[in-house]
C-alpha cells in the first residue's frame, strides 16, 4: 500500500489523510443511549487513543467502529469507503482489524497454529475446500514462525496457546493480528490485566508496530496513553469531550471534571 | 455438560511437544492400518451382522463428532439425518429397485440436505438455543415420518431388499455385505480425518475456540459453521442408509429422539474431538445393548449408569483420556 502523506510532518501528530471516520455515530439499546453523535476522525500513519471514565461508551464506540455492533445512527468510512453495513469479517479483509480486551488467541492450537490461522487467508483453499491436505499449510510455517520469532515466542512455537501465561497470550495475538499485515489497528484496551514489565514491553511492541500503521486504541493506563499516542478523544456519556493531544485534553477542565478530576474528588 | 451447553465445547487438551505433528501422524496411520486388520480378522470370532451395527453407529458418531468435537456445535437432532436417510434408502431399494450403492447415495443425499435447511436455521442461533433448534426440527421430522404413508407408520419399511452392488455382487450374502460395509466405514472415516486436517479443519477449530477472533481475521464463521453442519448431516445419512441394508428395515427407531441421545452419549464416552474416540463409544454402546439384551428395560439404567461414571470420572472420554496419559492427539 503507497502511502500518501499530503502533510507529512516529522513528529507525525498531525499525520496524514483521514483513514477511518465516524460521523454522528449512534448506538442506542433498548432506549438507553451508549453512543451519540460522536464524530472521530483518525488520521494515517498516528496513534489515536479513545479514552474516557467507566460506562463513556468506549466499547460501545470500538465495537461500533469494527462492526461487532451495528449502529443506530451514522457514517462510519474506511479509506473513503463507506463500511456502515459492511459485515465484521468483510472489513477484516478490507485490513482494518481489530484486538479483544481479553485476550483473543485459539486455545487448542499451537502457537505455529494461531499464526498461520490468519495467513492460510491468504493460499487458495483457504476457504471452504474440505477435501485439501494439511501438506499445504506447511508452505506457511515459515512466515509462521518468522512472526512468533518477532514476538519473542520462539520457543513456544510447537505449544498450544492454553499454556501460555497472561503477557504472552496478548503477544501472541499480535503476531496473529500482524500476520494479516493490517493497514489499520484497532486495539481494545491492550494493557488490560497486566504487570508493570508486561506493559512496559507490550507498549514498546505497538510502537514498533505503528510504524507504517494507523493504530485506534481504547486504553485506561494513561501514562501509556500519554508516552504512545499522538491525538487523543475522551468521551463521556457517550459524547466526544475533547480531542487533541495530551497536553490538550489533560489541561481542558471538562475532561479534569469528568475524567481525572472524579479521581481526585 | 455446561461447556458443552455454551456452545463453546472443550475438547481433550494435548499438550504438543516439539514436532509431535508428525509423530502423531504417523500414530493415526498405524492405527488406521490395525484398524482395517482387525476388521478383517473380526468376522471369524464375532457375528458378522454384529459387527456391521457396530461400524454404522461408529460412523454415525464420527459424524456427529465432526459437528461437536470440530465444530463445537451440539445437535440434539442428529436423529433426523440418519433416520430420513435410512427411509430414503430404504423405500428407494424397496420400491424403485434401486440398487445398493444408488439407495445409499440417495440416502447420504437426503441427509445432507436435510442438513442444509435445518443447519441454515440453527446456525443463527449459539450455545444452547442451536441445540433446542435441531432438538425441534428432529422432531418434526420424527412427527413427518410417523404420518407420511411412505414410511410404513409404525411397521417401518420392512425387508429392504440387499440387492446387487453395481448389479453384480450379491450382497444377500452377510460376508459380501460386511466387506462393503467396511469398506464404506473405513472410507469415511480416512474422508473425516482428511476433512479434520484441511485448511478448513483448521479454520473450523479456530473458530470452534474462538468464534469472534476467527471473525476478527476476516473469516465467514457462519458459512464454515454451515458447511461442517452440512458435511456431518451427509454422514450421519451415510451411516443410516447402510445400516437399512444390514437389518434390511428402516423403523421409526432411527428418527426417534432418543436415537439422538444415543450418539451424544457414544461420543462423549469414547472422546469427543478424538478421532478414534466415537468409535470406541460406538462399541462400548452397541455391545452393551447387545449383550445386555437379556436384562431388559435395565440396559438403559445401566447405559445410565456409565455415562454418570464416565462424565464424573473421566470427561475426556476413553480415548481423551488415552491421548492425554500418552501425550498425543488421538
Amino acid at each position: 500500500m503507497p502511502e500518501i502523506r499530503p502533510t507529512d510532518d516529522a513528529t507525525g501528530s498531525a499525520g496524514g489523510e483521514i483513514v477511518l471516520q465516524a460521523e454522528g455515530l449512534s448506538k442506542n439499546f433498548a432506549g438507553f443511549s451508549a453512543v451519540s453523535g460522536v464524530d472521530l476522525a483518525v488520521r494515517r500513519g498516528t496513534i489515536h487513543a479513545l479514552i474516557g471514565p467507566n460506562g463513556a461508551g468506549k466499547t460501545t464506540c470500538f465495537n461500533l467502529l469494527t462492526k461487532f455492533l451495528t449502529p443506530t445512527g451514522g457514517v462510519i468510512r474506511y479509506m473513503g469507503r463507506d463500511i456502515t453495513r459492511m459485515k465484521p469479517a468483510d472489513v477484516a479483509r478490507l485490513g482494518l482489524v481489530r484486538s479483544f480486551q481479553i485476550s483473543a488467541v485459539f486455545p487448542n492450537l499451537t502457537v505455529k497454529e494461531n499464526v498461520r490461522i490468519a495467513l492460510q487467508r491468504r493460499i487458495r483453499g483457504s476457504s471452504l475446500d474440505f477435501w485439501r491436505s494439511e501438506s499445504v499449510l506447511h508452505a506457511l510455517d515459515q512466515d509462521a514462525l518468522a512472526l512468533v520469532e518477532d514476538v519473542g515466542l520462539s520457543a513456544y512455537a510447537e505449544h498450544l496457546a492454553v499454556e501460555l501465561s497472561y503477557g504472552r497470550k496478548r503477544a501472541l495475538e499480535i503476531a496473529t493480528t500482524l500476520a494479516l499485515k493490517p493497514d489499520m489497528l484497532l486495539l481494545d484496551e491492550p494493557m488490560a490485566g497486566m504487570g508493570h514489565e508486561d506493559i512496559d514491553r507490550t507498549a514498546a511492541l505497538i510502537k514498533r508496530v505503528s510504524r507504517n500503521r494507523t493504530i485506534l486504541m481504547v486504553e485506561h493506563n494513561l501514562s501509556v496513553v500519554a508516552s504512545l499516542s499522538d491525538r487523543i478523544t475522551v468521551l463521556a456519556r457517550g459524547q466526544v469531550l475533547s480531542e487533541g493531544d495530551y497536553a490538550t485534553v489533560s489541561t481542558n477542565p471538562r475532561v479534569i471534571e469528568a475524567y481525572i478530576g472524579a479521581g481526585h474528588a | 455438560m455446561v461447556d458443552i451447553a455454551s456452545g463453546s465445547a472443550a475438547p481433550a487438551r494435548i499438550p504438543a511437544t516439539g514436532g509431535a505433528s508428525r509423530d502423531a501422524a504417523a500414530l493415526h496411520r498405524a492405527i488406521f492400518i490395525g484398524l482395517a486388520a482387525l476388521l478383517v480378522v473380526a468376522p471369524f470370532a464375532l457375528y458378522p451382522v454384529f459387527l456391521m451395527k457396530v461400524m454404522c453407529f461408529a460412523l454415525f458418531a464420527v459424524a456427529f463428532n465432526l459437528l461437536l468435537g470440530y465444530g463445537g456445535l451440539l445437535s440434539f437432532g442428529h436423529a433426523a439425518y440418519f433416520g430420513m436417510a435410512s427411509y430414503a434408502a430404504a423405500y428407494a431399494a424397496k420400491v424403485w429397485g434401486f440398487t445398493p450403492e444408488l439407495a445409499i447415495l440417495l440416502g447420504t443425499f437426503v441427509g445432507g440436505l436435510l442438513g442444509l435447511v435445518f443447519g441454515a436455521l440453527a446456525i443463527r442461533r449459539q450455545g444452547i438455543y442451536f441445540s433446542m433448534i435441531t432438538l425441534a426440527l428432529a422432531q418434526m421430522a420424527f412427527f413427518f415420518c410417523l404420518q407420511a404413508p411412505f414410511t410404513g407408520g409404525e411397521d417401518g419399511i420392512q425387508g429392504v431388499p440387499r440387492g446387487k452392488l453395481f448389479g453384480l455382487i450379491d450382497l444377500s450374502d452377510d460376508r459380501a455385505l460386511y466387506v462393503f460395509v467396511a469398506i464404506v466405514f473405513l472410507g469415511a472415516l480416512a474422508l473425516v480425518y482428511r476433512i479434520i486436517h484441511s485448511p478448513f479443519g483448521q479454520a473450523l477449530k479456530a473458530i470452534r475456540d474462538n468464534e469472534p477472533r476467527a471473525i476478527s481475521l476476516g473469516y465467514r464463521a457462519s458459512q464454515y459453521k454451515l458447511a461442517v453442519f452440512v458435511l456431518s448431516a451427509s454422514l450421519a445419512g451415510l451411516a443410516g442408509a447402510t445400516k437399512a441394508f444390514v437389518f434390511q428395515l428402516a423403523t421409526l427407531t432411527d428418527v426417534h429422539w432418543s436415537m439422538s441421545g444415543e450418539v451424544v452419549l457414544m461420543t462423549l464416552v469414547g472422546g469427543m474431538g478424538t478421532i478414534f474416540g466415537p468409535l470406541v463409544g460406538a462399541l462400548v454402546t452397541v455391545t452393551m445393548q447387545n449383550y445386555l439384551a437379556q436384562f431388559g428395560a435395565w440396559v438403559t439404567i445401566i447405559q445410565g449408569v456409565v455415562f454418570v461414571v464416565c462424565v464424573l470420572l473421566f470427561r475426556q472420554g476413553v480415548v481423551g483420556l488415552i491421548a492425554k496419559f500418552i501425550r498425543k492427539p488421538l
